[in-house]
């Protein structure tokens, strides 16, 4: 990428609710059903059939506004969206265009220490569209099968300004936003179920320059990884056309995994021709300032708060707090350690290091994970106790993680007791020392290295069950 | 106020119909009179009005959020003239 560019970058988040039941039917949410088999005449688009909003889904929206620092305005209204598409039968989308429900908010991001403010223009409910699945290959298929489940099911839309201006600062944003919907409880956000969709907005201009450069839409990007690759790979693609002096077209692409690069999509209908208007089927909503209040009050610990407890309570590093806050579930294991085991350093240290490395190889999120965190707690007492060195405790550690078993199991399983008795370690140095009188000479005649020979042998002598601490403090009293 | 052709092949465009030569003149026109018609509200001053957005005063209707069965996949998908593995089957897209 250029020095003399600048990157401009807007991400569109699609985030599913929580709900038991779609926005505007009461048809269940639930993932993996047999294809059709939560459809009404309402959500398949059947004429005549009525919508009805769910209190959650408004409710869930309002706790995101808070959650995102948004103003949320008295009054708010549902219109259509018009367009054909196999996946909407009803041949419009209801979602909200000019009276959103929640508006003008931020969220910080923490680059390296330094914080910036990301703003978000908008948050707006919407129900989502069916899926369409492609028969064989894409290009030559002639059919495509429509399964009406996730149609209807409510979404809130989010919206950034164009804020950030790096694949990293829309990375982090991203995640950033992930950990709130969590926390706030508003979304499983699982980018690979389709819970969490993100559309990013890209633009290059010369560095110092006000006026924005031609906007690309970017669709299809489902893992961070993803979006990063996709922000790189479109934003050196519009330096490079500047640069050549060719034009570019303000056009949706999509990211093809793949091959990594974006691809045009069809030409994008202009805003006009969605041809919003409100629908008439749907009244309007007042929300009172007492119900923004009481669901206030009623709003979970989000991550910048649970961030400062950590910092503050434990004395931890912004860097540790940050990542025992990416999802609630972990901060909850790293809270359900700690009541036990209270060394807030060392409990972070075996999560950010051992725990993480275990998770993301088995591609296991913490919920799932067979480790319990009272048994992790144990653990570490083991290694305070000098029943196991901390380096047994990596071996104990994984043969945890793998079968769910206690330490004190595994530890006895695995015979791994420390031996940490001063009787029965002499005794083996005894011998040791004795049987190697030529070291024993080096080492008083000042070459130090010996005494780390004489380490390894009663590691080697112990199966390195010796308590180093103890044999460091018995040798060198031998060696005098 | 007249529709260009242009501005009639775009709606129908939109709405996904394929008119023939003779169809888009004659839709140019008619179309033309009811936006003359509903051109006549423009005549009137609507700057003391509120804008009403629906035209019942009902606000905030609202259900519980609470799974109930739908239809079944055999009711829902009986008007559809193409189905496969229990899904609507429509021509590919693209
Ligand atoms: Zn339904």
């Amino acid at each position: 990428m250029s020095k003399e560019f600048e990157t401009v970058i807007g991400l569109e988040v699609h985030a599913e609710l929580k709900t038991e039941s779609k926005i505007f039917c009461s048809c269940s949410t639930a993932f993996g059903a047999e294809p059709n088999s939560q459809v009404c005449p309402f959500c398949a688009g059947f004429p005549g059939a009525l919508p009805v909003l769910n209190e959650k889904v408004l409710e869930l929206a309002i706790r995101t506004g808070i959650a995102l620092n948004c103003e949320i305005p008295e009054y708010c209204k549902f219109d259509r969206k018009n367009y054909f598409y196999p996946d909407l039968p009803a041949a419009y989308q209801i979602s909200q265009f000019d009276q959103p429900v929640c508006k003008n908010g931020y969220l910080e991001i923490d680059l390296d220490g330094e914080i910036k403010r990301i703003r978000i223009n908008r948050a707006h409910m919407e129900e989502d569209a069916g899926k369409l699945v492609h028969q064989g290959d894409i290009t030559t298929t002639p059919f495509s099968l429509v399964d009406l489940n996730r149609c209807g099911i409510g979404l809130l839309e989010i919206v950034s300004e164009p804020d950030m201006r790096s694949a990293r600062e829309a990375r982090a944003y991203l995640e950033k936003l992930r950990s709130i919907l969590l926390f706030a409880g508003v979304s499983d956000c699982k980018m690979q179920e389709g819970s969490l969709r993100c559309d990013a907005n890209i633009s290059v201009r010369p560095a110092g320059q006000e006026e924005l450069g031609t906007r690309t839409e970017i669709k299809n990007l489902n893992s961070f990884r993803s979006l990063e690759r996709a922000i790189e790979y479109e934003a050196r693609r519009h330096v490079e056309a500047i640069e050549d002096g060719e034009e570019l077209l303000q056009e949706t692409r999509t990211w093809d995994e793949e091959k990594q690069l974006t691809r045009s999509m069809r030409s994008k209908e202009e805003a006009d021709d969605y041809r919003y208007f409100p629908d008439p089927d749907l009244p309007p909503l007042r929300i009172s300032r007492e119900r923004i209040e009481e669901i206030r009050r009623q709003m979970p610990e989000l991550p910048d708060a649970a961030q400062e407890r950590l910092v503050e309570t434990y004395g931890l590093p912004h860097y540790d707090a940050a990542i025992l806050t990416t999802t609630p579930d972990y901060l909850e294991f790293f809270d359900r350690v700690i009541k036990i085991y209270p060394d807030a350093k060392v409990v972070s240290n075996w999560m950010m290091s051992e725990l993480n490395k275990y998770l993301n190889q088995s591609n296991l999120e913490i919920s799932d994970c067979l480790l319990k965190p009272e048994k992790l707690a144990e653990m570490l007492q083991l290694i305070d106790d000098g029943t196991i060195s901390g380096k047994m405790a990596k071996t104990v550690f994984a043969e945890m993680f793998n079968s769910g078993k206690s330490a004190p199991e595994v530890v006895k399983e695995k015979g791994m007791v420390q031996i940490s008795d001063e009787k029965a370690l002499s005794a083996i140095i005894e011998s040791i020392v004795n049987g190697n009188p030529k070291v024993v000479e080096d080492y008083r005649n000042g070459k130090e290295k010996a005494f780390g020979f004489f380490v390894g042998q009663v590691m080697k002598a112990t199966r390195g069950q010796a308590n180093p601490a103890v044999v460091n403090k018995l040798l060198k009293e031998k060696l005098k | 106020m007249a529709l260009s052709p242009e501005e009639v092949n775009h709606v129908a465009m939109l709405a996904r119909l394929a008119l023939s030569e003779d169809e888009k003149t004659a839709f140019a026109e008619q179309l033309s009179l009811i936006l003359d018609y509903v051109e006549r509200l423009n005549e009137l001053d609507t700057g003391e009005v509120e804008p009403l957005i629906h035209i019942l005063p009902v606000f905030n209707v609202l259900r519980p959020d609470e799974a109930l069965p739908g239809s079944s996949q055999e009711e829902i998908l009986s008007n559809a003239p193409l189905v496969e593995d229990g899904q609507y089957k429509v021509p590919r897209i693209i």
